[in-house]
């Protein structure tokens, strides 16, 4: 390694960091070693808390709030970052190493114009007039294939999109031309059509201007696109490292290839549903509108018994509020929802305890879908204990059946709060509410968005296999068509409040595609490190849902 | 000299409330069971030395005629006596036991602070958390009702309405308390909106549960840390309401003792250099500022900022 010392950016040595939690420190970075070359892009990967974001702010030499770095070196080009005082980080941060963070809307200062925040950091390091800044962002913007590249910087954060809010930001990070630049995440809240456009625009732009990069994400697929090499982080240790192409061909760590497997999750389809049966819930020609804008126009399709029915789209295509007017909480305009064949009040104040009883609901954020001062007990036992009756001694044993059912144990389990699950838990006391109430349908609101990919699969092969114990039908709306693939019977495609396709899944996935359908298909990520180039090459020749513009845009 | 002996003194004080609360401190995490001690771990120590302060207070209160020497009401001596062997804190304009009046004082002042408090807090609260709930013309109704209220300077309203309705300690208590639930309210509407918009209600309100069910269960619980911290605020200014209206002669009538109506009283001999007359003053800025002590800690503890 002595020759290639000279290339070398940044490197760590068994690095350490703490964090503290109540009142006590603990390690949260367990002496990890790092080395990144000029121009490399090196990929973090892992499950939530395994210290990929404490190690990527760890490189420019900072350490959040409530976290201390004890151990180690931090060396940036010949720079022992430990040792420099705050004013020399200072100087180098923004100018040298650069930091794009997961949520742009949060990170830009909402009062401020895009062109403003962008020009801030090269005047204050004196790299550019304020003038020279706002032509080179400009530059800069079109580089990142903005629309209208010389107004967009006068606009405010929230009068652009998610996905150019993230390219602004990235497009901000480069105003430097640092050697470094950290992305923590840079696309895990964009659509997955979005998302396309910014990991292309980032790799460009890396390439274009020679950058190195740590980017961090639990995304197996992004990664693969975008580094040339990953290192996988479990619980602040270091799992294994290689080349991109080794790496994803031939994981040498369980663990490693448990991430991998993660993505071959399926279950067999069930057989398309006979004629003249009657669905479990029919939503027939609903539109249904917030206001005067009609945010639902004439959507139809049935739910069977032991199905499945994933609503697919993007942010803002309507598909929770597909599921608040089959709940009640939105009136729709026009149209109605059946009930296994009968129509149900439009709204749910009108809805009788039994009606409330069939459909139940499981949210997509368990933290806030949970009351946190209520114990396990009383989360899931009052669906029971007021619809069934249940009291007593009786209501104890459907608790603990439940929590067995759920895979928690109920000795343990049943006296805690919330906040004293982990996320995967949390979701599970989601789904036992649900099924306390012995439903018949259940809609899962974007249930595994939240979540890490192990804990993910855990949460789609419960839901599965209480499908298959309790005869439920599912409506699972998500944005993620990896899931899909994985556990949908049937499929709908919502754009802008429209059904742009529906029918069985593998149907909808076969081609001939709808070119949205084929839009949103090939837009997710796959494993093939090539997949991007490939993808990008395709669609300026004119395929795979180029000439379909994304919703929203 | 007089500069340097008065810091030393100031500091002498500080560090022995100090001492006080950790004495304090100590002794509390010492009996009370494991889960509220470790609460009590976390306490500073100038909320060791409030909450020391408001138990006195409370004891001093509830046995106030075994403490005092005397009777509230009884004339024992000549006016204005000086401190003495018998008479600890001398005699007020009446001849009345100033040391006993103080701790009676205790007993009128701060039991009648708390009921004001705790009515003006029920009635904030429930219309505050009522009107999150269902929203809409109630919660318009409610709010423009408490606009209106809130448009009249507190103290000045307090005293028109108590010259109308005659001044007697209920009626004191009533207007204190309606004027008072106003602050409440607000703090309960904005607090609860929060916690009205989570999933948690949401599905509580899918599962077909009542709206008494859905405030006392789902928001009530975790709207409770800022409630309690205002309810500690509140409690200091209803106490400075009450002084201030004694003081001005339309709060607690004579002859029951009570701090406010004691300053005023024995006014004349501050201009004599006694500083005698600013005991109840002092008793009430104490209390005050024990009581903000505690608040502190409390908000600290619910807003999660830590350091």
């Amino acid at each position: 390694m002595t020759e290639t010392n000279k290339d070398v950016l940044l490197s760590m040595k068994g690095l350490r960091i703490e964090g503290r939690a109540d009142e006590e420190w603990t390690e949260i970075v367990k002496g990890i070693d790092l080395t990144l070359h000029k121009g490399e892009v090196l990929g973090l990967i892992g499950e939530s808390g395994a210290g990929k974001s404490t190690i990527g702010l760890a490189a420019m030499g900072f350490a959040r709030d409530g976290c201390r770095i004890t151990g180690g070196e931090i060396t940036f080009d010949g720079i022992d970052l430990r040792a420099a005082s705050e004013r020399e980080r200072r100087g180098l941060r923004g100018k040298r190493i650069a930091y794009v963070a997961q949520s742009a809307a949060a990170s830009f200062n909402p009062a401020h114009k895009l062109i403003d925040q962008y020009a801030e950091a090269p005047v204050r390091h004196h790299v550019m007039s304020r003038s020279e800044a706002e032509h080179d962002a400009v530059d800069l913007y079109r580089r990142m294939q903005l629309p209208n590249p010389e107004e967009i910087g006068f606009r405010y954060p929230h009068q652009v999109s998610g996905g150019q809010l993230q390219r602004a930001m990235t497009a901000m990070a480069m105003s430097c031309r640092p050697d470094l630049i950290i992305f923590d995440e840079p696309t895990t809240a964009l659509d997955v059509t979005t998302q396309i456009e910014v990991l292309a625009a980032i790799r460009d732009i890396v390439e274009q201007f020679d950058t190195a990069a740590i980017y961090i994400t639990h995304d197996l697929a992004v990664v693969a696109q975008m580094a040339d090499r990953i290192k996988v982080l479990l619980r602040g240790e270091e799992v294994e490292e290689a080349d991109t192409r080794i790496m994803l061909d031939a994981p040498t760590q369980d663990y490693t290839k448990s991430l991998w497997a993660v993505r071959s999750f399926t279950r067999p389809t069930q057989p398309p549903v006979e004629k003249g049966v009657t669905p479990v819930v029919s939503v027939r020609n609903v539109t249904a509108a917030y206001g005067v804008i009609d945010v639902l126009t004439n959507i139809s399709f049935d739910i069977h018994a032991r199905r499945t029915v994933a609503v697919v789209g993007e942010s803002g295509s309507g598909k929770s509020t597909t599921a608040r007017v089959i709940t009640g909480l939105l009136p729709p305009r026009r149209g109605e929802i059946l009930f296994n064949g009968e129509a149900l009040p439009p709204d749910y104040r009108r809805r009788t305890r039994e009606q409330l009883r069939q459909a139940q609901m499981i949210y997509q954020m368990a933290d806030t879908a949970l009351n946190p001062k209520l114990r396990i007990r009383d989360l899931i036992g009052r669906p029971a204990q007021m619809y069934l009756g249940l009291q007593g001694k009786a209501l104890e044993d459907r608790i603990k059946d439940l929590l067995s059912l759920i895979e928690l144990e109920p000795g343990e389990y049943i006296d805690r709060v919330p906040s004293e699950l982990s996320g995967g838990q949390k979701q599970r006391i989601g789904i036992a509410r649900a099924l306390a109430a012995e439903p018949q349908f259940i809609i899962c609101d974007e249930v595994t968005s939240a979540l890490d990919q192990l804990v993910a699969e855990g949460i789609l092969k419960l839901l599965d296999r209480l499908q298959g114990e309790f005869d439920l039908a599912y409506m699972f709306i998500t944005h993620d068509l990896a899931t899909v693939r994985a556990i949908a019977d049937e499929v709908v495609v919502m754009k802008e409040g429209l059904v742009i396709e529906a029918g069985p899944k593998l149907e909808v996935f076969q081609p001939p595609h709808d070119p949205y359908t084929e839009l949103l298909l090939s837009s997710v990520p796959e494993m093939d490190p090539d997949w991007l180039t490939h993808l990008l090459e395709e669609r300026d020749a004119g395929r795979a849902g180029a000439d379909v513009e994304p919703a929203g845009h | 000299m007089g500069f340097l002996t008065g810091l030393f003194w100031l500091a002498a004080v500080i560090v022995g409330a100090m001492a006080a609360g950790w004495v304090f401190r100590t002794a509390v995490i010492a009996v009370s069971p494991h889960g509220v001690a470790r609460e009590f771990r976390t306490m500073p120590l100038t909320a060791g030395f409030g909450l020391l302060m408001i138990v006195i207070y409370v004891l001093v209160a509830v046995f106030a005629p075994a403490i005092a020497p005397f009777s509230e009401t009884a004339i024992v001596g000549r006016e204005y006596q000086a401190w003495d062997n018998v008479h600890l804190l001398g005699t007020d304009n009446l001849g009345r036991d100033m040391l006993s009046r103080l701790i009676y004082g205790a007993r009128n002042t701060v039991g009648i602070a708390f009921a004001t408090t705790a009515l003006a807090f029920i009635l904030g609260s429930v219309l505050g958390l009522l009107a999150a709930v269902v929203g809409g013309w109630l919660d318009q109704l409610l709010s423009r009702m408490v606009d209106v209220l809130m448009a009249i300077p507190a103290l000045i309203f307090a005293l028109l309405l108590l010259t109308i309705v005659g001044t007697s300690v209920i009626n004191m208590i009533l207007v204190i308390a309606v004027i008072d639930a106003t602050r409440v309210y607000r703090l309960a509407r904005a607090v609860a909106m929060n916690i009205v918009v989570m999933d948690y209600v949401e599905a509580a309100k899918l599962r077909g549960e009542g709206l008494w069910r859905l405030i006392t269960r789902e928001i009530l619980p975790n709207a409770l840390a800022p409630l309690v911290a205002e309810f500690g605020l509140r409690f200091c200014f209803v106490f400075l309401t009450i002084s201030a209206l004694s003081f001005l002669g339309l709060g607690i009538q004579p002859p029951t003792a009570d701090w406010g109506s004691m300053v005023r009283d024995n006014a004349t001999l501050i201009s004599f250099g006694d500083i005698t007359p600013l005991l109840p003053a002092g008793a009430i800025a104490l209390l005050t500022v024990s009581v903000n002590f505690v608040v502190d800690w409390q908000l600290h503890r619910a807003s999660g900022l830590r350091e």
